[in-house]
């Protein structure tokens, strides 16, 4: 025996991590009525502070089963390595909790929402810089003696309630507590507000954890199917389908089929066979040895850089009955309701002259008198209202000058920029197929509108600049993507000016007499 | 109108003896004053001790069949200055604050009571905003017990215990003549538990009566020379009556057990937290059976010489668990050892840590080490307490360092604040990065992502006195800011009034949300909903120019980006003189949709005609730059995959919580970024008029989108 006291019973421990919002306190609260109910002695705690205001929060509960005129003296905190069950309302919060070590394999059912609630940081970046879950339930499955995940805030939405109730539902799917189905769903018409939905949110939590998930049958990709246009112009879209099956190989396929997709939406036939002409162009420097990896980016990033963000894009998309119904479906109009829409535009000197034949612009662009007198009149916040008919007849006359596209002075630039990348991309394709790849995906930096999309320029001619100093070394193409990652970090270019200072200092010659 | 409405709650204070009242800590605090015969109550709100405020705020009524009176104090020292009325008369009064930010204001009038001491009982409910979930810089309340002599109660966390306190600590200040603070840490605050109830009790002399029969006496008024006798009062009088006192109530509990070889002095607060490092080691049971002698502090300030020392007498050596620096008991322990000539060994800050929250595993391991030293063989004995320690050092957990995103608080959806630190961020574009004095409030999030504005805040109601010394001539000119909650609170006079007398050239900025907002959106002078106990609608503007500021613009829709960045660039650009003042007022939007709601909903219901806006993004439009989110950071704008192969980057994204606000779309047309967002407004139960006008509109729309869907050339 050793000198240590009998507990006879340990209590429950339940820590939930919840954000501001998310109804943290509300699972807290009905866990300890669940547990008074049954006759349990129960204490929860929190400390919310500011961190109600969209921070994360952790509530802690101990449930204890109770002996006559005894108080249990439980913990105001989860104890790291002993508590028994751990819900997380949100996967990188299920993280966290891991990272506090509340998860261990020994004791822990940790039950997670799967879905992301993306946080600031994640967000802002101009990239892609959210965190990935992945690695988040990779660990989970190893650290928590079990693990049960599902997305309870579609759950939840789709029962038209909130998460505590999906979660609350899983909690009981997880029986790992001593109470019954029944009980747990008595707390909640016991509180009485929501409680169809939340009933119905429970019922879905408790079946994610206790049920095994269907398999998604695989779907099989649609044939292509042509529609719209004249005869000739389908007979012309129709050639170009064909050339991506006879020309190019299958690897960059996919992607070919995307890429004119998009580009006879966005002009017409003639323009798709232009981009099969170019992405060919590419393919003649292109090996089956590398796997046509240059083809395959050439398909997706030539498509990008052509279908450029014009006022005629953009008021075609606006302005489409695809769009109409999409809104209703977004804001979950019911078919009573009317929706009206309104546009945020804020059009520039700069967009206007690039929507004028490109003589004009020029003239405009370099006329002060002229420029000066457009921005006056033309340059400021404009709300179109899109459901009216003054509204749709505006964006739908700007849409109509697709057919002119090619005559304005947009187009003219777009395609001068177009041809000096391609120029730089079989450059060096030639010699060193990877450069060639990195240097194509250096189309993602180009984003954006107006100063955004200035800015990308920007950012994309230094990036691409970068390449007389860095063609010939073995590492070249690691370098470019170096510098567009850091490009992509953050938004004023930090990053990227002290990656590119990096690289000019590669090409100093080596240092002569010093020993470091 | 207090964010969270505390109606059910509040029929929890009608229980009567023998009934079970269950809930959170600090409202069994209401429950034991109004069962100790309270006269007054006042305070003001801040977290973790807010919801007491808004509970009395909402049992205005029980209040005042009890005789009560209660006040939402403007600042914590009108709070303190409060307790003047159990100076004279024999009322007993109760203040509350969170801790040290409340008692640091307080301290003038806490110093002056302390001085001349009361008659009737005077106890300041103290919230220790201390350790996680804290919101201010870490320090002691003790320091202000020990400085003005007031006694400081110290309770075990649970709800018997802290409801007992509340009554004693009303008798013993009565018994000492001297205020008593009551402390209870942020989880001993929200702790949810049961006490059995006992009836409330009417003041038995009331405020009416001592304003019919008033008394006075010098003797009692802090000046020459009758402060110099209230030290010696404090020193030969009041002192011994407390330890008197708190000897025969037992307020301070030993619990005995077997090895009492070995003891541990613990300050009641952290009972259930060493309880279960003992606990875990096997030294405790769940029902309060330990094994090591206790002595719980009950009462931490003062301490009873005697007691402790014959605690400790006959021991090895005794650990002293005593949350936060500087570690005052352990010293004065040493001293009261010392001098009562005992020679045990006193351990404390040398097995624990020096500062810091005590967590279970903090004190697991200064357990640990106190065993080792003194009890090796105890600990050999002893189970070994779970660690976490190998999952945590493991590579699956570190691989999750660079995943896991911080998550600091931020504006709320639809914040009107956002729009300002918008304006505020376009404006820095424009003319470059300026010096920004924060303050304390829901504005201070500007210091985050994706604003980062902000480079000091010196305490509530100080942003703009905090740009004093930067008031000189030079390129570009400070700007403070300041929210209503502060301005009223102390920020009018500290800040805009020595603004105007000193001639600074500064830009204030005062958020007004109509809302003191972070602390659960209380009501002040400026709030305008209509109160009936309150009067409100007093506008920050008239304030201001009250004072005798006059460059002074006020922004009624702080959503309009456009002309908050205007107006911050006229009043750092003007060339008038003075403080150039900016009132931004829209109303808190978590307090906006707790109003709105559910008047919305049932006009709908009523089948009124009623607009819902909301915001989306066109992803076919949006080109996965984020610029958007950079000047916003609205949680419910988001990113998501596009459906587009050819987009490499995620799209932006409105999710169903947005509460259409129209940031988003002010924004990207204040900074000229992108066509993406739309306004959708949702009609719900439109007329007829306007349902005939639709159905010709869509008919006509529909005709155009039809024929241009004919005629487009697709593949699908």
């Amino acid at each position: 025996m050793d000198g240590s006291i009998q507990t006879f019973e340990k209590p429950v421990g339940i820590a939930i991590l919840a954000m501001g919002g998310q109804g943290g306190g509300v699972l807290a609260d009905w866990i300890v009525a669940l547990a008074e109910a049954e006759g349990w002695f129960a204490q929860s705690t929190s400390v919310p502070g500011v961190a109600q205001r969209t921070g994360a929060t952790i509530y802690y509960v101990e449930i204890m089963r109770p002996q006559p005129g005894r108080q249990p003296i439980l913990s105001l905190m989860p104890v790291p390595g002993d508590v028994d069950v751990v819900i997380a309302a949100e996967m990188m919060e299920a993280g966290r909790a891991i990272q506090r070590g509340l998860v261990t394999p020994d004791k822990t059912t940790l039950i997670a929402s799967s879905h992301r609630s993306l946080a600031v940081l994640e967000k802002a970046k101009p990239g892609d810089g959210r965190a990935d879950a992945g690695t988040v339930a990779a660990t989970a499955t190893q650290v928590a003696r079990r693990f049960l995940a599902a997305d309870m805030q579609a759950m939840a939405e789709r029962s038209g309630s909130v998460i505590s109730a999906a979660l609350f539902g899983a909690l009981a799917g997880s029986a790992a507590l001593p109470f019954g189905r029944d009980a747990f769903e008595a707390t909640i018409r016991a509180a009485g507000v929501g409680v169809e939905g939340s009933l119905r949110a429970f019922a879905a939590g408790f079946a994610s954890v206790s049920a095994a998930p269907e398999a998604k049958p695989a779907q099989a990709p649609a044939p292509a199917i042509i529609s719209g246009g004249s005869e000739a112009e389908r007979a012309e879209l129709v050639r170009a389908v064909q050339r991506i099956e006879q020309d190019f190989p299958a690897p960059s396929r996919d992607m070919l089929r995307h890429g004119v997709r998009r580009l006879v939406d966005f002009q017409d036939a003639a323009y798709a066979h232009e981009y099969l002409d170019r992405v060919a162009g590419l393919l003649k420097l292109d090996s089956a040895g590398h796997g046509f990896a240059l083809t395959a980016e050439a398909a997706k990033q030539i498509a990008v850089a052509m279908s450029y963000d014009d006022v005629i894009r953009v008021a075609d998309l606006k302005t489409r009955s695809s769009r109409t119904a999409r809104v209703r479906a977004e804001v979950a109009a019911k078919p009573d309701q009317l929706v009206g829409t309104t546009e945020f535009f804020h059009p520039r000197l700069e967009e206007i002259c690039a929507t004028l034949p490109v003589a004009w612009g020029l003239a405009l662009e370099r006329s002060d008198m002229w420029s000066g007198l457009v921005r006056k009149l033309f340059e400021r916040g404009r709300r179109i209202q899109t459901g009216t008919l003054r509204g749709f007849l505006t964006l739908y006359a700007i849409s109509a000058l697709k057919p002119r596209r090619r005559t304005l002075l947009r187009h003219q630039r777009e395609q001068a920029h177009l041809a000096a990348w391609l120029a730089l991309v079989a450059q060096h394709a030639a010699t060193d197929g990877r450069l060639g790849v990195e240097l194509l995906k250096c189309r993602r930096l180009v984003k954006g509108y107006s100063d955004t999309h200035a800015r990308g320029q920007s950012k994309f001619a230094r990036v691409t600049g970068a390449v007389a100093l860095l063609a010939g070394r073995e590492d070249a193409a690691a370098w470019i993507r170096r510098l567009r990652d850091a490009a992509l970090a953050d938004e004023d270019g930090t990053m990227l000016e002290g990656a590119l200072a990096t690289v000019a200092s590669l090409s100093l010659p080596e240092p002569v007499g010093t020993t470091s | 109108m207090a964010e969270r409405s505390f109606a059910r709650e509040v029929q929890d204070l009608k229980l009567t003896a023998g009934q079970e009242f269950r809930g959170e800590g600090i409202l069994a605090v209401t429950k034991a004053l109004l069962q100790s015969g309270v006269g007054y109550v006042a305070g003001y709100q801040g977290a973790p001790i807010s919801h007491l405020m808004d509970v009395l705020s909402d049992a205005q009524d029980i209040m005042a069949d009890l005789g009560v009176h209660f006040e939402a104090s403007a600042s914590e020292a009108s709070a303190a200055s409060t307790l003047a009325a159990s100076v004279m008369y024999p009322i007993r009064g109760a203040v509350t604050w969170k801790s040290t930010a409340g008692t640091n204001v307080a301290s003038d009038a806490l110093s002056n009571l302390a001085s001349g001491g009361v008659m009737g009982g005077a106890v300041i409910v103290i919230g220790e905003d201390y350790g996680e979930g804290s919101s201010i810089m870490q320090e002691r309340t003790h320091a202000f017990a020990m400085k003005s002599q007031m006694w400081l109660l110290d309770p075990r966390p649970n709800l018997p215990s802290i409801v007992r306190a509340v009554e004693d600590a009303f008798e013993l200040s009565e018994a000492s003549n001297t205020p008593v603070m009551l402390e209870l840490r942020i989880r001993a605050c929200h702790v949810h538990g049961s006490f059995i109830a006992k009836d409330n009790v009417k003041p038995k002399f009331t405020l009416a009566q001592a304003l019919e029969s008033p008394r006075r006496d010098t003797g009692r008024i802090v000046l020459p020379p009758a402060s110099f006798i209230h030290e010696q009062e404090k020193i030969k009088q009041r002192w011994p009556a407390a330890v008197k006192f708190i000897r025969e109530r037992g307020m301070n509990e030993t619990f005995a057990g077997e090895h009492d070889d070995i003891g541990i002095i613990l300050q009641g607060g952290m009972y259930n937290g060493v309880m279960r490092a003992l606990q875990l080691f096997g030294l405790a049971d769940i029902w309060g059976q330990s094994k090591i002698p206790l002595h719980v502090l009950n009462v931490t300030y003062p301490l009873i010489d005697e007691d402790l020392a014959d605690f400790c007498r006959g021991k090895r050596a005794v650990l002293m668990v005593e949350e936060g620096q500087p570690d005052y008991l352990e010293q004065a322990l040493h001293a009261i050892l010392r001098k009562a000539d005992v020679p045990t060994r006193l351990c404390g800050k040398d097995v624990l840590p020096m500062g810091g929250e005590y967590t279970a595993l903090v004190l697991v391991d200064g357990l640990r080490k106190f065993l080792d030293r003194h009890a090796p063989a105890l600990l050999r004995d002893a189970r070994t307490p779970p660690d976490p320690g190998p999952v945590l050092r493991s590579d699956a957990v570190k691989a999750l360092l660079p995943v896991v995103p911080p998550r600091p608080p931020s504006f709320c959806t639809g914040c009107p604040e956002r729009p300002i630190f918008s304006a505020m961020k376009l404006v820095q574009q424009e003319l470059g990065e300026h010096h920004v004095a924060a303050d304390i409030g829901c504005h201070l999030f500007s210091i985050n992502a994706p604003f980062n504005i902000g480079a000091t805040t010196m305490g509530y109601g100080l942003g703009a006195s905090s740009a004093a010394a930067m008031q000189v001539k030079a390129g570009k000119r400070p700007i403070s800011v300041m929210g209503d909650g502060g301005f009223w609170h102390n920020g009018l006079a500290s800040g805009v009034s020595n603004a105007v007398f000193n001639k600074h050239d500064g830009v204030i900025l005062l958020v007004d949300n109509h809302y003191s907002a972070a602390t659960g959106g209380q009501d002040i002078p400026s709030s305008r909903a209509a109160n009936v106990s309150r009067s409100t609608n007093h506008p920050i503007e008239a304030a201001v120019r009250g004072v005798g500021a006059t460059w002074v613009k006020r922004i009624d829709n702080t959503y309009s980006v456009a002309k908050m960045r205007d107006t911050l660039r006229e009043a750092l650009t003007t060339k008038d003189g003075g403080p150039k003042i900016v009132i931004a007022a829209s109303e808190c939007m978590l307090n906006r949709q707790r109003r709105e709601r559910p008047q919305f909903n049932a006009a709908v219901k009523r089948g009124e005609r009623r607009v819902k806006p909301r915001f989306g993004v066109d992803e076919d439009i949006c080109t996965g730059d984020h610029a958007c989110i950079r000047l916003s950071g609205c949680p419910s704008l988001s990113v998501k995959d596009s459906c587009d192969p050819l987009k490499e980057d995620p799209v932006a994204a409105i999710d169903n919580t947005c509460v259409g606000c129209g940031n988003c779309g002010e924004v990207a047309e204040a900074a000229v970024l992108c066509p993406s967002f739309y306004r959708a407004d949702i009609v719900h139960n439109p007329s007829r008029f306007e349902r005939f006008v639709d159905g010709i509109r869509n008919r006509i729309i529909g005709t155009l989108q039809r024929r241009r869907d004919a005629s487009r050339l697709a593949l699908a």
